[in-house]
């Protein structure tokens, strides 16, 4: 399969990206690991005249500590998420949900920008942005401005992204010393998208959960925050009937479509299920 | 489109050429530089068989486009043997374990097994069988893909090899 014709850039700064993605218009896509749009693009079910690679980028590669948050950028790889120390210490929920992600070669070469910027239900990082309430760093032609994930998507594919904008960086705040993190995702083989999956961060004192954040991935136009269901939690011990309320208020906002990974009603549930699993395993990690 | 001009290392050679920038990489690895070691399986970035290692990463060559390897260092498997025909311990690991039955999967599964091998010289079953999960193989069932990948884990490390697959 060959894409359509294009127009190849490779700037060398974000300033100089955000000049060309501007001048050249609604035309140009920016280029990450390209894992998800050169497959589209294969299919022609895009067709950009202009991409813009910003593999030469210096400055959208890394990941540093600024205060009390982890700042990734953009064009940092997922493979260099599940070999970070730092994140390993401080943030694990970040490998152990990369690790999930398509398969080793992808891993080299996918973005945590591009997953969270495409706008995919489908992508995994997206849900535990918002479980950990990151913010996007966000440059365009009239300057900087910070998007919090959990107002950045608003359809599939769709994003609070304005054309010619691009997200440089994603800052997360690292979640207290002792919190117990889990990424639970259902799929039918290696490489898949999730039938459902969910992220949980949480913190517990004496027993009984004190803090509770829940992700869901894939089971609705837009990854979902799941409010209702972690408000259930805190407070309680974790006992089986608190966990099952929980997951059924997480069924209750979902609503997959249903696909090859199954029947909506399915999926649904399978929301749910995921959720109680992720509480547990959270649980059992938090000190 | 204009044609960008790109220069890269091929399995240690110098190539400068002229692509379209919507040339694949794997398009212009097999028609422009007669490589037709790696293979397009699938053309969906699922079966691996497109396989290459591009600056000390496994990556494949259906999902990139050739003008993105401007500049990077290229191994096939054409670079896999030595230069006086001398098989690769992954190579030989795979004609002694019978890592093959069609061959199809084979080049892009030791080019992966070779990148595989170079950050985890020592790995187990379960991590060779995580570090191959982004090739398909529909003949053997993977388990001699598995042994060969251990043969020539031990053969590079200098242990004594077992002889043949059962």
């Amino acid at each position: 399969m060959i894409p359509g014709a294009f127009a190849y850039h490779r700037p060398k700064s974000v300033k100089e990206a955000v000049a060309m993605l501007a001048d050249l218009g609604e035309d140009a896509r920016p280029l990450a690991g390209g894992h998800s749009l050169i497959p589209m693009m294969k299919l022609r079910l895009a067709a950009p005249s202009h991409l813009v690679d910003l593999g030469s980028i210096g400055e959208l590669r890394g990941i540093r500590t600024d205060g009390g948050d982890i700042v990734v950028g953009a064009m940092t790889t997922q493979h260099e998420l599940i070999a970070d120390a730092t994140l390993a210490a401080k943030l694990p929920i970040l490998r152990e949900t990369a690790l999930l992600i398509a398969d080793p070669q992808v891993r080299y070469v996918g973005t945590l920008g591009g997953n969270v910027a495409n706008g995919d239900p489908g992508n995994d990082m997206p849900a535990v942005m918002l479980c950990l309430g990151a913010t996007y760093q966000v440059a365009g032609k009239g300057g900087e401005r910070k998007i919090a994930a959990r107002d950045f998507y608003e359809g599939a594919y769709l994003t609070a992204l304005e054309p010619g904008e691009m997200v440089t960086a994603v800052r997360i705040p690292v979640p207290p010393a002792g919190h117990g993190a889990a990424y639970e995702k259902l799929k039918r083989k290696i490489g898949d998208y999730a039938t459902a999956a969910a992220a949980v961060i949480l913190t517990q004192s004496q027993g009984r959960i004190a803090t509770c954040s829940i992700g869901l991935t894939n089971v609705a136009e837009t990854p979902l925050w799941a409010e209702a269901a972690a408000k259930i939690v805190v407070g309680s011990t974790l006992d089986a009937a608190t966990i099952k309320q929980a997951a059924v208020a997480a069924e209750a906002i979902a609503s997959p479509a249903s696909d090859n990974r199954g029947p909506a009603q399915y999926r649904k549930k399978m929301a749910g299920v995921m959720v109680a699993r992720a509480l547990v395993r959270a649980k059992s990690r938090a000190a | 489109m204009a044609k960008a001009q790109i220069a890269l290392k091929v399995n240690g050679k110098a190539v400068d050429a002229l692509v379209e920038p919507r040339t694949l990489l794997i398009h212009f690895l097999r028609e422009q530089l007669n490589l037709t070691g790696p293979h397009i399986g699938c053309d969906t970035s699922h079966c691996g068989a497109c396989t290459v290692d591009l600056n000390g990463k496994s990556v494949k060559s259906c999902t990139m486009f050739a003008v993105q390897a401007d500049g990077a260092d290229i191994l096939t498997i054409e670079g896999m043997a030595a230069p006086d025909g001398t098989l690769h311990a992954l190579q030989e690991g795979f004609r002694e374990m019978h890592g093959l039955q069609c061959g199809f999967c084979t080049p892009g599964m030791i080019v992966r097994g070779y990148r595989l091998l170079k950050e985890n010289p020592n790995p187990s079953e379960d991590e060779i069988r995580f570090g191959i999960s982004g090739n398909l193989c529909r003949c053997t069932g993977y388990q001699n893909i598995v042994k060969a990948i251990q043969f020539a884990a031990a053969k590079l490390a200098g242990a004594p090899v077992k002889e043949a697959a059962e």
